[in-house]
Formats: structure tokens, sequence, C-alpha cells
């Protein structure tokens, strides 16, 4: 077993990373995932070792971080390095040699110009992963971040100018004028993002978040001024104004998992990413929703790289393998449905226990239709929850020509080698007197 | 509280699930058990050797609450008597059932008991006296079933006590003891 602090290097190199419950990093605002791989070691090239290594776990790279998870719970915590800190990417040199290794990359990162090795034990595709990796890191994401903040804290600083031009030189928005050319600003702003996105689709993906918050934003507008000039320029570039408002879909996952992204490991990644979306609509559910509305609320979020039914039904199923706080479970009757793995059955039991051992229901029993009206659940349901107290042996059954109904256990509380013996406490009493 | 005849019934025999096969498993277990004693208690008071299935069986229903046992649960039922070897399955079909609420080997000892209290060590019988004579009058042996009697008077004869021989007519058998 490693030591409790393995992955805080000697001289505190790695960050920590965070994780959800279902073991999905958690991304910080803008970052978007772009490639994941398994059986990832890191190590130290420099000697001595400047921060002890990592061994076996999951890569995930994004838009601002190489982000490495513990595939087994072996000690080492959730670890990253900030693209921002990687100073150089050494070149990789395919030789005879390398065809027998597991391909690695190096880099060098701050702080203390640290080289550090990334060694592939796994399948996966290495040659993508490097492409992305320079793309990430080329790309600068978490500048883009700092200049927009620095802008923001920029124009709020400055002293308030009188008349049309700012201190600083620009037009300064004013009056209506002001706001009617700010709308328009943006509106063209938009305009060629829009543009941008539609022709080249992974551009689209990279811009996934903002064209999330802009699809928010126009939606609202549609929504608030039905006849706007505005609204003429976006209806030429995408049709009438129903089918823009389909288009717009409820904002979600910015960093949908795919199985591009993903590969071998999709369904594990996807079954991790569902557990932990699952978790909202379950409680506005009451804890417990069927396969198939999970089915509409989790690809709706997605929005585009839709998951096949069966994709779906493959990750839940995959749950058993991963510790996630969520269940797939399928009833007697077929029906199927994800539901909290706190959601007691030992709740609605009690429930039903106290419905059964009332007076007139110890007579005369319940049938599946007493019980919905009682615990305002569906009939389907009531009845799955009363075959369920009948197999943990609360309630037993009474099949007649007047249909099935379900009676508190009497069975226990009889003691066969003495039939006539009725026990002072238990149920038993309860029932003869309910009866007599 | 219910009586069949002189039969003290059990305060369950009102309880509908009782006529209900169980499926699950411990509760159809704890059914099981209850019924093979209520049959097996019921048949020793009423000296009842035989149940046939199909027939109406006082046991098998309960007017009261208007329930009766399907053929299945019957069956499950008495089968399970069969396999605790305090009853015997006549025919293949399972319809007919020989119920042992003493096993063969007590109603051995039960003759050999009588043997012993009416000084008859070295006597002969026929098998009907057995059951019906003066001397079994008022005994268990009174009314036993014929199929039963001799299955225990076979089993003494195996062991020496006695001899099974047959008589004068075409179907009376008779018996000389060497307890």
């Amino acid at each position: 077993m490693a030591s409790g602090s393995s992955s805080i290097g000697i001289d505190g190199f790695f960050e920590n990373a965070e994780v959800t419950t279902s073991g999905r990093p958690v991304l910080r605002r803008n970052e978007v995932e772009c490639f994941l791989l398994s059986s990832v070691d890191i190590d130290s090239e420099d000697d001595p070792p400047r921060f002890t290594a990592l061994r076996s776990g999951n890569l995930i790279l994004t838009t601002h971080r190489l982000i490495w998870i513990p595939s087994q719970s072996n000690g080492a915590v959730p670890s990253s390095v900030p693209l921002a800190a990687v100073t150089h990417i050494f070149s990789h040199k395919k030789s005879i040699k390398s065809m027998f290794h597991s391909p690695r990359i190096r880099f060098q990162a701050n702080p203390g110009s640290i080289v550090v090795t990334i060694v592939f034990r796994g399948k996966g595709d290495f040659d993508e992963f490097l492409t992305k990796l320079w793309e990430c890191w080329r790309g600068r994401a978490w500048e883009e971040e700092e200049k927009s903040e620095s802008e923001t804290s920029r124009s709020g600083s400055g002293t308030v100018a009188q008349g049309l031009y700012g201190n600083d030189g620009t037009v300064r928005m004013v009056g209506l004028a002001g706001i009617l050319r700010k709308e328009q600003e943006q509106w063209e702003s938009t305009d060629k993002s829009l543009q941008d996105a539609f022709q080249d689709l992974n551009a689209l993906m990279s811009k996934a978040k903002e064209m999330v918050s802009l699809a928010e934003k126009m939606r609202q507008k549609l929504l608030s001024a039905p006849s706007s000039q505005n609204g003429s320029t976006d209806d030429e570039e995408m049709g009438s104004k129903e089918e823009m408002q389909q288009w717009m879909l409820s904002v979600g996952i910015i960093s949908p998992v795919t199985k591009e992204s993903a590969g071998a490991l999709y369904h594990q990644e996807l079954s991790r990413q569902l557990a932990d979306f699952v978790r909202i609509p379950l409680e506005q559910a009451g804890g417990m929703i069927s396969l198939t509305d999970m089915y509409y609320h989790f690809n709706r979020a997605r929005g585009t790289e839709l998951i096949s039914p069966d994709d779906l039904w493959q990750a839940c199923t995959l749950w058993e393998k991963f510790d996630v706080p969520v269940m797939l479970r399928k009833f007697d009757s077929g029906v199927m449905v994800i539901q909290n793995k706190s959601h007691s059955d030992e709740e609605v039991m009690s429930r039903i226990k106290m419905l059964v051992t009332k007076t007139e229901t110890l007579r005369v029993g319940v049938t599946a239709s007493d019980a919905a009206l009682t615990l305002k659940i569906a009939p389907a349901m009531a009845k799955e929850h009363l075959l369920t107290a009948e197999t943990k042996g609360l309630l037993c059954r009474d099949m007649s020509p007047d249909g099935l109904r379900f009676y508190f256990n009497l069975f226990p509380e009889i003691d066969p080698t003495n039939i006539h013996i009725v026990k002072d406490f238990g149920t038993y009493g309860e029932w003869i007197k309910a009866t007599s | 509280m219910q009586k069949l005849a002189n039969f003290k019934l059990p305060q369950f025999f009102s309880y509908p699930p009782y006529f209900t096969l169980q499926p699950v498993r411990d509760t159809r277990e704890k059914q099981i058990q209850l019924w093979k004693e209520l049959i097996l208690d019921y048949c020793k008071s009423q000296k009842i050797f035989l149940i046939g299935i199909e027939e109406d069986f006082p046991l098998f229903s309960n007017s009261a609450i208007d329930r009766s046992l399907s053929h299945e649960a019957r069956e499950t039922f008495l089968s399970a008597i069969v396999g605790e070897g305090r009853a015997e399955w006549l025919d293949k079909g399972h319809r007919k059932c020989l119920i042992l609420w003493h096993r063969i080997q007590d109603w051995a000892d039960i003759i050999l008991q009588f043997v012993r209290d009416n000084g008859l060590e070295d006597s002969v019988m026929t098998v009907e006296e057995i059951r019906s004579g003066t001397e079994s009058l008022g005994t268990e042996l009174e009314g036993i079933d014929r199929t039963i009697l001799m299955r225990a008077l076979k089993l003494l004869e195996n062991k020496g006590k006695l001899a099974l021989f047959k008589g004068t007519s075409a179907d009376d058998e008779g018996v000389k003891f060497s307890v």
C-alpha cells in the first residue's frame, strides 16, 4: 500500500485535482476535455527524482491541464499539471527500439524546469493524443481567460468620463444610440462567431462553451422580442424562428465524452459521466426514474454526440463495477429504473409495514391500488414495491377470484410445533383481535 | 375458533394467505411446515389414513373465508409429508396419499404391545381380527387401514416375530405370533 501523500511531490510539483463522487474530473470554467488514455505512468526523469512517480492511472488531456486519476485506490491522489506550466515538449522520434517499448512523451515544466516522462502502457491512440497535446498546449486557452478577466477589470477601473469618447480613446456607449450600437456590435461578433463555428465542426466542438451560452442568450431574446429587428439577421442564417427555437437546447454538459476522445474507454467514461448527470433528475423524480426518461434527459443535455439507447443501457450496467452512488434495477416485470443506492427500500418498506398493520388492512389485506393511493405513487410502482416487500418476507400473498392481495406476513410468528399457541407479543395476536 | 367435527382448528386456518401457495421460499417453507402439522394432527385425531387429492378433504377449504387450496398447493403439501416419511403416494399420478401419522415402525411396536397386553404371544389370529376384533376395540389398532397393517405385519415377519399365512378364503390372511 503506497504512503498517503505519495503524489504530492518532494517539492510540491503536482496540483491536487478535484474529482466527482464517480471519479470524473471537475473541470474549471471554459475547460474542455480533449482526450483520455488509460494505464499511464508519470515518472520523473531527473536523478534524484523530483517527485514520486504516479503509476497506472487514467490520463485526461484538457484545454487547460493534464489530469491524472488513479485507476485503483492505492493511496495515490488525483493530480494535475497546468499546461501553462509546460515550457517545452520534446519531439517524439520513432525508432526500432521505440517499437518494442511502451510509447512515451517527455516534456519540461515549471516550477524548476523538471523533466517529466509520461509512459503509455495501455492500448489507445497515442499519436492522436500527442497531436491533441500539441494543439491544446499551443491553443493557450488559459490566456484568453486572463485576457478577458483583465479587460473587464480595466474597463471598470477608469474614472467616469463625460462625452462620447472615453479616457482611453474608445467610443463610449452612452444613451440610446450607445445601447443600440453596443447591441449591433455584439450581434455582429456573434454573427461572425456562428459563421466560423459552422464551417468547421472541429472548431465547433472547441467553441462548445461559447455556443451554449450564445444559444441561451438568443433563446431568451427570441422569447422576449418576437419581431425584433435584430432577429432578422439570424433568421437568414438559420431558417425560421421555430427551427431556431427547436435548435436551442438545454444548457448541460460542456464537454461530452465522445467515442473519439475516450477511445476504448468510451463506455467506462460515459458510465461515470452518466452517474454524475443522473443525480439531479433523480432527486427531482423522488429517487427513482425509468431508463427511458433518463435517455431523454441525458441526450437532451448533451445536444450533439447523442448516445444510443444501447450505449445508455451499457453505461448503466457498468455502474456495478465502479463505486458510484446510483444503480440500475430491473423489476421482475421487466421495467428498468435508475435509483439512488441510498434511496432506501427501507423507507418504502416501513411505510408499507405501517399500512398493513392497521386493523382494517390486517383483516382484509391490501391491493396494489390501495397501496398506490396511500403511498402516493403510481400503481405500477406500488405493485413493484409490494412484490419487493413480499420477497423480503414482510408480506405474503392471497390469491383468490377477487384478485391478488397482500397481507402482513404472520407465518414467521407461528410455531409449527405448537400450532394452537398465540404469543403475547407480535402481530399474530393483533390479527386475531382484528378478525374476531 | 372453528371446529371440524371435534377437532379444534388453529387460528391461522382463517388467515387467507394460508390457502395460497407462497412463492417466496422462506415463507413457503414456513407455510409447508404448518400444513404438515395440521394435516397429521387432524388425521390422527379422526383416524384418517387416506387422502384423495381431488376429494373434499375438509382441511383443504375454509368456507368461512371463502378460500380453498389449489391442486398444486395440495400436492406440494402432501409431497412434503411424503418427503418426511410420514406419508406415501399410492399411485404415480399422485392422486391418493396414505397418511402415516404413526410410522410403520411405530405401528409394529403398537402391535407387539397389543400382543403382550392380551397374552397372544403364541396365538394365531386373522388379520381382520387384529383390526376389528373385540380385543382391539378402543385401542389404536381399531379400524387401522389394512394396507398399513399389512406393512407393519410384514416388518415384524422380517424380524421373526410372527409368520403370515394364507387362510381358508381367498383374501383372509392369518398371523401366527412368536413374540
